[in-house]
């Protein structure tokens, strides 16, 4: 079977997927939309695991054979801060969508229609 | 019982409840408190895993800023989510 | 009700699909290629020690401009969306005491903490967007322990664009010296800091861009807090 690291992140891109399908609150399926993100970067960090070695800083001692893979964690750092800046630009979005319709339902929204 | 790697399971474990509670919860703060301590958790998993540029910069960004930013969105809205459960009939509007 | 069912169904199956896929990785197993050739030369190629670090700068510094360009025009994106002629505060509870004396000690410590941690990026783990975070944070204390605390909205504008311009210039003087864009002259030109690998005056031009992009993200942050915080003012 998939080792424990695996499973919590798939579980965590099922569980925002889940949110972002069904729920109806707009601010709701922003949530689940930063949980998945979430996960997707624990996925690409648990990928580049050596087991046995330690942080890729190469300090009095540790040898270039001794360190884990650093590429991954180096496009994870960027994913990270590019999730939030999506995240805050989502919710002014809804803010304006809250003072022109008076609701966050998507389906009065999408009924409403200007 | 002593296994000392079982720490590893428990914040797994942890981590997916508090995310099912983030996303069950109908008032809008607990959510996104939930949404906030599953950030937290991956930090530590982050640890553990021998990232601690990864670590750090998820507990500052994706904790601290991103449940303020949701936070303000909050107070500009409304907190608790309404009675908005499907009406009959859902293949007429889609 | 069929459609929670429904959703439930294709989330299943997306699973299922995941962890076939993921259980051809093994989990824990040494798969580094390019990795190796990063890893063995690193030291006397930027003179950094942190590999994660000179990975983001050095070897692919290209992309870490990309993504100061997404955080800039998520920053304008939001400050274009929540625009109004009269804008104010309104908050109406003010902090208790403990958070008012408390924030106003101890908001230089944290300023001094989120530098210290931009300017070593290149020796321990963290790096330019934590270090901007961390000032980010200082300001929003600020901001929820006084009821009427602003930042200078046009001071934060100004030093963030001249921030972002800084970074496009030292990768012009890079290609003006040397070959291409974001070439190092600092390590492989004049040579400063060669003997002492792992002190602080060492690393080429990584402390350079990680002060910039820390300056560049901290205002930027703090732009977006204070657009979302104010409310028009009717008259």
């Amino acid at each position: 079977m998939i080792s424990a690291y695996y499973f919590g992140a798939i579980a965590l891109i099922l569980i925002g997927l889940y949110a972002v399908l069904v729920k109806k609150n707009l601010l709701k399926i922003l949530v689940g939309l930063s949980i998945m993100e979430t996960g997707v970067n624990l996925l690409l960090i648990s990928i580049g695991y050596v087991s046995g070695k330690s942080a890729p800083i190469l300090s009095e001692g540790i040898t270039p054979s001794q360190a884990v893979d650093p590429i991954p964690q180096a496009l994870v750092l960027t994913a990270i801060v590019i999730g939030v800046a999506t995240t805050a630009m989502a919710l002014s979005v809804a803010i304006i969508l809250y003072e022109k319709y008076g609701t966050l339902n998507i389906e009065e929204i999408r009924r409403l229609r200007g | 019982m002593n296994c000392v790697a079982c720490i590893e399971y428990v914040i797994i474990g942890l981590m997916i409840v508090s995310a099912i509670l983030a996303v069950e919860w109908r008032d809008l703060l607990a959510a996104v408190v939930g949404m906030t301590a599953v950030s937290l958790f991956a930090s530590i998993l982050f640890f553990f895993l021998q990232a601690p540029d990864v670590a750090m910069t998820e507990a500052a960004i994706g904790a601290a800023l991103s449940g303020a930013v949701f936070i303000f969105a909050i107070k500009r809205t409304y907190r608790y989510e309404t009675e908005e459960e499907e009406k009959p009939g859902w293949w007429m509007r889609w | 009700m069929l459609k929670r069912a429904l959703a439930i169904v294709a989330i299943l199956i997306i699973g299922y699909w995941l962890a076939q896929g993921l259980s051809q990785v093994p989990f824990g197993q040494d798969k580094m290629l390019v990795s190796k050739y990063y890893l063995d030369h690193v030291k006397e190629q930027t003179g950094a020690v942190n590999a994660v670090t000179a990975v983001v700068v050095n070897y692919r510094g290209f992309d870490t401009l990309g993504e100061v360009t997404v955080l800039f025009i998520a920053s304008t994106g939001v400050g274009a969306l929540l625009w109004r002629k009269k804008r104010k505060r309104t908050a109406k509870t003010k902090g208790s005491v403990v958070l008012t004396t408390g924030s106003k000690l101890l908001f230089p410590f944290i300023m001094l903490f989120g530098m210290y941690i931009f300017i070593h990026g290149h020796l321990t783990p963290g790096g330019g967007f934590p270090g901007g975070a961390t000032i980010a944070t200082a300001f929003l204390l600020m901001y929820m322990a006084f009821t009427t605390y602003e930042i200078s909205h046009k001071g934060f504008e100004v030093t963030e664009g001249f921030a972002g311009m800084g970074y496009v210039l030292v990768g012009l003087i890079g290609l003006a010296i040397g070959g291409y864009f974001l070439f190092d002259w600092i390590w492989q030109t004049w040579h400063l800091g060669t003997s002492n690998i792992g002190r602080l005056f060492s690393g080429g031009f990584i402390p350079v861009i990680y002060t910039i992009i820390g300056i560049k993200v901290g205002t930027e942050l703090s732009g977006i807090i204070d657009n979302m915080l104010k409310e028009e003012v009717k008259e």
